[in-house]
């Protein structure tokens, strides 16, 4: 009986109060963001850390970068690769995506940077740098998963679409750069945001091939003075920092992209 | 101006949409195909711009043969004009710019003359007014009317329409049919899938009734409505028609 009368005090709504959509995480986030700030700006030992990790932000960004726009053209090539009607291209777009998807990130870069590449600049005669090794490697890997994004939102497109453009007289090219692609890219964006800051993240895998980037200054500051939680303390933090900028960066580019003024809905809420 | 010689469309290898379809279309004549669905209709009209390739038989356009591995399909599809029954809008692009795209690239017309034409057609299916709509925000009945005005702006020679009012709310149906029998009435050379007999009746030459793939009859509209020669057929209309 009781429990009765306790569900006859609750008015039955589907209204949202102010505090049922408040964004309590965000506040969360920079709270916890603020405190590891101050400690950082306070305490001696972490000024310490943040000197000698910081100097590796600008390999970590350069890596993230170049590997992002390699990785691009990697999966756009490949995702188109899997959709050719070319057998022998499809085939070789396949092969390359399932080698990948099928072995973990990190035999991965053992493999790709200190076998492949070796064998492929000297059976092809080029030159990279360590670093740049390091980077292609992370994008060969980031390229498969893109080239999933591609050819998946490629497929999202309807068949009556192309049937529409070619029907008018436009060529297979014609029709995937004027009517396929373009309404792709509104499925393609988010995910490939997403890829963006997990490539982010792991460029800190790239420490184990010796890349002088945030994490490995953070491991060599740890293990020389064994102040491990200063070293990752302030590791995470910066993490932290460029992932959450990113991704809120992100958020207003996927907004734009998904408004609801070119004709396609937005996929935020039920309409 | 069309000729469709023992075509048929077999779909993995088992399954016989179209058997030995024989068809004529001359200059200026408006075909109506009616028949149950699965009747391979559809694919029968697919196959006039090798949205489908045939399985067997030939397709000639102007002498052009279609299942020749050498024809150029894009030339011939210009002047092919095909309403689907679901619109088949580009949702990213405007009204105009869904009428203008094929005229620039296809029949590499300046912007100005593209405008034109399409100011043109969009009067001609009576919305000037929504040249800078986005397809979700007219009607279905405006949609399609677009989709119409869109394949004549490129000046097709032959138009297909594939059930261009099955997926219409029916109050919308009269403004597209609309459309369409003006169109008959202006010479317009016209394949038509459907099941609107009334269209039939006013604007067909003649009508093709199809029943599992194979053309059962064919003759003019009214005397295969009234006075069918076969019992499928009779069979067929009894069923839709009260």
């Amino acid at each position: 009986m009781s429990r009765r009368k306790r569900n006859d005090k609750r008015s039955l709504s589907d209204e949202l109060k102010w505090w049922d959509t408040f964004p309590w995480w965000g506040i969360a986030i920079v709270a916890i963001l603020s405190w590891m700030g101050y400690q950082i700006v306070t305490k001696d030992s972490y000024d310490l850390a943040w000197d000698r990790v910081i100097p590796g932000i600008s390999i970590t960004i350069t890596a993230t970068l170049q590997a992002f726009a390699i990785a691009l053209a990697l999966g756009l090539l490949a995702g188109m690769g899997q959709l050719s009607k070319n057998v022998i291209f499809r085939n070789l777009a396949r092969t390359y995506v399932e080698f990948i998807r099928g072995i973990p990130i990190l035999p991965l870069i053992f493999t790709v940077a200190l076998v492949l590449l070796p064998q492929l600049q000297n059976a092809l005669g080029f030159k990279l740098s360590f670093q740049m090794r390091a980077t292609v490697t992370l994008a060969f890997i980031y390229g498969a998963y893109m080239a999933e994004i591609f050819r998946g939102g490629i497929q999202s497109i309807a068949i009556g679409q192309v049937e529409a453009g070619r029907s008018l007289g436009l060529s297979r090219r014609q029709t995937m750069n004027s009517i396929v692609l373009p309404q792709a890219m509104r499925a393609i964006i988010p995910p490939l945001g997403n890829d963006f800051i997990a490539i982010l993240k792991d460029t800190s895998l790239l420490s184990v091939l010796g890349v002088l980037e945030i994490t490995q200054r953070a491991r060599q500051f740890s293990a020389s003075t064994f102040k491990f939680r200063e070293g990752y303390f302030v590791l995470a933090f910066i993490y932290l920092i460029l992932t959450l900028g990113l991704s809120l960066l992100l958020g207003v580019l996927e907004r734009r992209m998904t408004r609801d003024d070119r004709g396609v809905r937005s996929n935020r809420g039920i309409d | 101006m069309i000729s469709i010689k023992n075509l048929s469309k077999t779909f993995n290898k088992n399954i016989h949409a179209v058997k030995d379809v024989d068809l004529e279309i001359a200059e200026g004549e408006v075909v109506v195909i009616v028949g149950p669905s699965g009747s391979g209709k559809s694919t029968v009209l697919r196959c006039i711009n090798r949205l489908e390739i045939p399985t067997k038989g030939s397709i000639s356009i102007d002498g052009v043969e279609l299942t020749d591995p050498e024809c150029d399909i894009d030339t011939i599809r210009a002047e092919v004009g095909m309403v689907f029954q679901q619109f088949n809008l580009f949702p990213h692009l405007t009204v105009k710019e869904n009428i203008c795209l094929a005229q620039r690239k296809v029949r590499k017309r300046s912007k100005s003359e593209s405008n034109e034409m399409t100011m043109k057609q969009l009067l001609r299916v009576g919305i000037p007014d929504k040249a800078d709509s986005y397809p979700r925000q007219l009607s279905g009945g405006q949609q399609q009317r677009v989709a119409i005005a869109r394949s004549l702006a490129m000046e097709p020679k032959i138009m297909l329409f594939d059930e261009p009012t099955s997926a219409l709310d029916p109050e919308m149906v009269k403004e597209v049919l609309d459309v369409m029998l003006e169109l008959a009435s202006e010479g317009m050379t016209m394949a038509v899938v459907t099941h609107e007999m009334g269209f039939a009746k006013a604007a067909g030459d003649r009508l093709v009734f199809m029943d599992e793939g194979m053309v059962v009859e064919i003759g003019p509209p009214g005397q295969v409505f009234e006075n069918p020669a076969e019992q499928r057929t009779r069979d067929f209309f009894d069923k839709i028609l009260y």
